[in-house]
């Protein structure tokens, strides 16, 4: 069999078929535009030759017409546009010379001819020279700028074309074919052809393209258009902006130091000007410009460019402008600092830092310090570049600094000046990241700083006090700066604050500036600060009366006990200051509140969630702390049966649940060396009652937690409810951890979870459950349990009699959860019965509720963070799957049991993400307006929620529905509750800028509306309704909209 | 080049006196908690008032493109109203707010006036009593503007006038620059 492509060759010399001269014949005459199609679909399957089609348009060709001639070479150009990579060597060769001469045809056939040429330049076998001679030709014979918009596109994208196979052929035509692309593009408009033409120009600088003597044309035909000025049509097809143009026109203008002398005039010029953008453009092409010129490219234009910069920043309109200003002085800088010191040249650094010292160093000194800021800003934005730079201008303006910090004497003042030393610091700290410097800017000033702040720690100016602590953290950041006797000292006046100052935000300060130091010098602390916080909390003698006084101090000594505790050695010290305050509470509850105890447990689960992964703290945590909270809680649990005197606040929710995520923090960390211990520990301490490895030996031998007595004795609950810590170890380890005896604590945790009374102890049963079926492999062990579960749960909520219908709820709505996030096949069953129980005269509002627990992120269980199974946009799928479902029920539920739906459907779609909200709403939008006037706030308030984004781009079908939403909004601006009223204000704005026939028939009734709210009783309300009613006024009125 | 009143000093060699932004006011507990009546207050109305008319001089000076320099800042930071020129009494539903002209002889004090009044008209309930007027000693026809500014009838009838209802508006659409 022969291939049709060996065909051709010997068909070639045969004359056309008598079906492509049929094709011709009907393309040329005009008749059928589609036959080119069928033509270029013949030659790809080789039924004929691209030359027998030549030959077949022969008569058209050579006609007297050149509407026939054009016609004719329109079908073979269409042709090549689909069979270019088909071609022969031989057969571009003849097109090739065919298509360069009829360029000097008349003007009607260059269309197609270029369209032709275009398809040439993507084939692979263009012989050597061709590129050539077609530019040669192009240049010669065609204006571009007298073509068509799309036929200058197509000269642009052969050029480009060109420049990615021909590199080597386009520049042995040396500065021709830079001048002919000048010529070509030289008073181009369309923002389309300028993008391609831009990138040709970007082509032509960075790979190396000889300029010859045309650089100035290069740069005057493409810097014609800085700063771009465009402003896309509205429902542009194109999709071009003007970022875009801005960005493919800064790479054209900054792609060479050659540019320099022409480009930094231009930019000075255009920092002069009054539009805001344009002077943005000019500071943003400045900074890419000098990354790559030299100091010698700059120097003649150094004193234009500061005065325009300092201009700028000295009278900033806008702080994008101004940061713009400081980032191209950085910039400026920093290529001065690359420049190479010789000996006979001057040295451009220092002479331009002298220039902004002149300018800027005296306006830091001014009695009345009016200009500091803006001179402090351009003098580190010079500091910032480089460690010359930094150096030079630390030198010329710290010494001058604290000088004047010692002799002003009002604290506004000094804060100030504060606050520039301080940024100083900052900036000059980027400048020494790229070298290697041992010694800080700073050494020599350094005595004189810490002095400067310790007497600031000591004033009693708060605001002083502040800055002095973050620029004492500066300081500390400063690899070597600090010697140990100076963060002794500041440990010390660190130390005294907590103790004794009463300012709130002084104490924040301090705090934070402590975890900073710790994270440096931990010594320090170690010796000398938790000590002391320890005596504070721990006095020897207890005065009661005296104590209950230190209640602010000693939040702070917890809170400082948190930020401290950053490295290993500081933990192992300050988790057992933080626990003991746990086991004194319990031995005598009046020595620390409940609140207190809390505080404790955030404090070591800020602790445990900033942990390093190393050995030392992972052991400090699975060995002291999880040990020592579970046996401070059994105690507490066993102690009080059945004693009716003052109770452990251990036994308190509100303390239980403020440990789960201290435990939870240690347990779901990666390193998991100590997990395994843990994790059996755990299990044989909750199933058989094994206390050994807690730390102390007064516990029964066997207690039992999760088994519930025969006969349920009133304080049962105590033991119950510790299994929130069996979940918060169990369900937070990594997955790689396995849980021993799995089987059995399932089955303990189902039947506590479903026979227990106590809300606590059965909704974390639940959870815990729910957690491990979550990480549980695939399999039939996963499915016996789901069936098992489904079976039971059922079983109690079918019963209306049952009094475990609540726990059976728990325990479905948790399961259920843990099998949506999983995308768990049978998680529909479950759903099924959820869906089912919004009919439920007793459960349904909970039902209903439920579904919000479904969609949100769980803090203690259930989350990625304790490495639960938590597959991508599960919300949206769970959306797409039962929103039809809930719209049928709603639509078929007595009136009564409507609410229910609604609460649901809200519930859901106030989860999902904005974007989804948007695209899905139109669909559910008469639920929606049902759900307004729905009585229940929260339904209110998730339907506003989900309805505000909406309004910015209403769907066609809102606006048919204008008068509804209109009056269900205006009844909610009178709701009692305060963020009713203020969404609903929110959602009245966004209906303002609706297009305006649309809603000025409402003007008059909404501006009565909303006169009520401006008399609000909360501030937050009325300040939505000055802005609605401002808006709604404009509306319609001359010069409004 | 003309002097810029405040600062007292030449734009071009120098520079006015600029004040420091005062930053967004950020809701307190209370303001959230809502159940506590928070009394209308100087802050809030002085809020209005920069909120909604940062963009007066920029509107004004793009009209009669006077002096162009006074761009360069907003209202706030030149001081044309300060918010201890704002006094509120909520119990007795009173409203003063004084402004400042940038300039003594500024031909645009009647209307940013005017427009700080018709702000304040639709944006306060209307128990209120409104005064608008020129801080003492800062205009050469105080008391010219101050009349036109009291007299509702006068304020009605300006309003009734389409054009300058017109830059009223412009002004007060809150735009960005």
């Amino acid at each position: 069999m022969r291939s049709p492509r060996r065909n051709r060759g010997a068909m070639a010399a045969e004359s056309p078929p008598p079906l492509l001269l049929s094709l011709v014949d009907e393309f040329v005459s005009g008749l059928q535009d589609s036959r080119s199609k069928d033509a270029a679909k013949g030659v790809k399957e080789g039924q004929f030759s691209v030359l027998q089609l030549v030959e077949a348009l022969g008569q058209s060709l050579t006609s007297t017409q050149p509407h026939t001639r054009a016609r004719g070479v329109q079908l073979l150009s269409e042709v090549l546009q689909e069979s270019y990579a088909e071609l022969t060597e031989r057969e571009v060769e003849l097109l090739l010379a065919f298509y360069e001469n009829r360029l000097k045809d008349h003007y009607v056939i260059t269309p197609p001819v270029l369209r032709g040429l275009q398809a040439l330049t993507k084939s692979r076998r263009l012989p050597p020279g061709a590129a050539v001679s077609m530019l040669k030709a192009l240049f010669q014979d065609v204006h571009v700028q007298s073509l068509m918009l799309a036929e200058r596109a197509c000269v642009y994208n052969m050029l480009i074309n060109l420049m990615e196979s021909r590199e080597d052929e386009l520049k042995g035509l040396g500065a021709d074919f830079v001048f002919g692309f000048v010529q070509s593009m030289d008073g181009e408009r369309d923002p389309r052809n300028l993008l391609l033409a831009f990138q040709i120009a970007r082509n032509i600088l960075l790979r190396g393209y000889n300029l010859g003597k045309f650089t100035e044309e290069l740069f005057e035909v493409t810097s014609c258009y800085f700063p771009i000025d465009f402003s896309p049509p509205p429902n542009d097809p194109h999709g071009i902006t003007k970022e875009e143009l801005i960005q493919a026109l800064r790479a054209v203008l900054t792609g060479t130091p050659k540019f320099a002398e022409f480009l930094l005039p231009l930019i000075i010029e255009k920092l002069d000007s009054d539009v805001q953008s344009s002077k943005l453009d000019a500071l943003q092409t400045l900074a890419a410009c000098v990354r790559q010129y030299e100091d010698k490219d700059l120097v003649d234009f150094l004193e234009g460019l500061w005065s325009s910069l300092r201009r700028e920043v000295f009278q900033t309109s806008s702080e994008k402008i101004e940061s713009a200003a400081l980032a191209a002085l950085t910039a400026l800088t920093s290529c001065l600092s690359r420049s190479v010191l010789k000996s006979d040249s001057e040295d451009s650094l220092s002479t331009f830092l002298d220039l902004v010292l002149k300018d800027c160093k005296h306006h830091l000194f001014e009695p009345d310090l009016k200009l500091v800021w803006p001179s402090a800003k351009l003098l580190q934005a010079a500091c910032s570049a480089s460690y010359r730079a930094g150096h030079l201008i630390t030198a010329a303006v710290m010494p001058p600094l604290v000088e004047q910090y010692n002799s002003r004497t009002q604290c506004s003042h000094r804060r100030t000046l504060l606050e520039v030393e301080q940024r100083f610091i900052q900036s000059a700290a980027a400048s020494c990241q790229s070298v290697d410097q041992d010694e800080s800017l700073f050494s020599a000033y350094k005595d004189s700083l810490c002095s400067m702040v310790f007497s600031a720690l000591s004033e009693s100016n708060s605001s002083l006090q502040i800055t002095a602590a973050s620029l004492l953290t500066s300081l500390a950041q400063q690899t070597g700066l600090l010697s140990d006797s100076d963060i002794d000292l500041a440990v010390d006046h660190l130390t005294r604050l907590l103790l004794t100052d009463e300012d709130e935000s002084v104490s924040l300060a301090v705090v934070e500036c402590a975890g900073a130091l710790a994270e440096r010098h931990p010594a320090a602390f170690i010796n000398k600060l938790i000590p002391t916080l320890k005596k504070e909390m721990f006095p020897d003698q207890r005065e009661a009366s005296e104590l209950r006084s230190h209640d602010a101090v000693r939040q702070r000594c917890l809170s400082a006990l948190a930020a401290v505790s950053v490295q290993a050695s500081v933990v192992q010290e300050s988790a057992p200051v933080l626990l003991d305050v746990l086991s004194s509470a319990h031995a005598d509850p009046t020595c620390f509140s409940t609140d207190e105890v809390v505080h404790a447990c955030l404090s070591l689960q800020k602790i445990a969630e900033r942990l390093r992964d190393d050995e030392e703290t992972s052991r400090c945590f699975h060995d002291v702390v999880i040990p020592r909270l579970l046996s401070l809680a059994l105690q507490a649990a066993l102690q009080s049966e059945g004693s009716c005197g003052r109770r452990s606040p251990l036994v308190e929710e509100a303390v239980l649940s403020a440990m789960v995520p201290v435990i939870s923090a240690a347990c779901s960390r990666p390193q998991t060396t100590f997990a395994e211990q843990t994790a059996s520990r755990v299990v044989s301490l909750f199933l058989d009652g094994d206390v050994s490895f807690l730390p102390d030996n007064s516990l029964p031998s066997r207690v039992s937690l999760l088994q519930q007595q025969q006969q349920e004795d009133e304080n049962s609950w105590r033991r119950s409810q510790l299994v929130c810590l069996l979940m918060a170890c169990v369900c937070s380890f990594p997955r790689s951890v396995e849980v021993p005896q799995e089987e059995r604590l399932l089955s303990a945790l189902e039947e506590l979870s479903c026979s227990c009374s106590h809300p606590l102890s059965y909704t974390s049963a639940a959870k815990c459950f729910a957690g491990l079926l979550n990480k549980k492999p695939e399999g039939t062990d996963l499915d016996g349990w789901i069936q098992r579960t489904v079976k039971r749960v059922s079983g109690e909520l079918d019963r209306p009699s049952s009094s475990c219908r609540l726990q059976a709820f728990s325990l479905l709505i948790w399961v259920a959860k843990a099998l949506l996030l999983r995308y768990h096949p049978s998680f529909s069953a479950l759903t099924d019965k959820l869906f089912s129980l919004l009919h439920d005269a007793d459960l349904g509002p909970m039902a209903a509720d439920g579904f919000s627990l479904l969609m949100s992120d769980s803090t203690d269980v259930l989350n990625r963070g304790c490495h639960a199974d938590v597959r991508i946009m599960y919300r949206q799928r769970f959306f797409s799957e039962n929103s039809a479902k809930l719209v049928q029920g709603f639509n078929a539920a007595p009136k009564e049991k409507k609410p229910n739906f609604l609460k649901a459907l809200s519930n859901i779609v106030n989860k999902l993400p904005k974007q989804v909200q948007v695209s899905e709403l139109p669909a559910l939008l008469s639920l929606l307006l049902e759900a307004l006037t729905c009585p229940d706030e929260g339904v209110q308030l998730s339907t506003l929620s989900c309805l505000e984004p909406v309004l910015v781009t209403p769907p066609q079908v809102l606006i048919q529905q204008l008068e509804a939403l209109v009056s269900r909004l205006l009844a909610l601006v009178g709701s009692p509750s305060m963020k009713i009223r203020i969404a609903s204000i929110r959602c009245v704005l966004a209906l303002s800028h609706l297009p305006s026939h649309e809603v000025l028939p409402f003007r008059a009734r909404v501006l009565r509306a909303l006169a009520p709210p401006l008399d609000d009783r909360k501030r937050l309300v009325r300040r939505e309704a000055v802005q609605a009613r401002g808006e709604w006024f404009l509306l319609g009125s001359p010069g409004g909209r | 080049m003309e002097n810029l009143g405040h600062g007292g000093t030449y734009l071009e060699n120098a520079n006015p006196v600029i004040f420091q932004r005062s930053g967004e006011r950020l809701p307190t507990a209370s303001e959230e908690d809502g159940d506590v009546h928070d009394p209308i207050d100087d802050r809030e109305i002085f809020d209005i008032l920069l909120h909604h008319i940062s963009t007066l001089l920029d509107i004004l000076l793009t009209h009669l493109n006077n002096f162009k320099l006074i761009f360069l800042f907003s209202i706030e930071e030149l001081n044309v109203v300060e918010q201890v020129r704002v006094q509120v009494n909520d119990p007795e539903s009173t409203v003063s707010v004084e402004f400042t002209p940038t300039i003594p002889h500024c031909s645009m004090a009647t209307l940013i006036g005017l427009s700080i009044k018709v702000k304040l008209l639709r944006s306060l309930p209307d128990r209120f009593k409104i005064d608008v007027h020129i801080t003492p000693g800062t205009h050469a026809s105080e008391e010219a503007v101050n009349k036109q500014l009291g007299d509702k009838e006068r304020v009605a009838a300006a309003l009734e006038n389409s054009s300058l209802l017109e830059v009223v508006n412009q002004c007060l659409s809150s735009r960005t620059i």
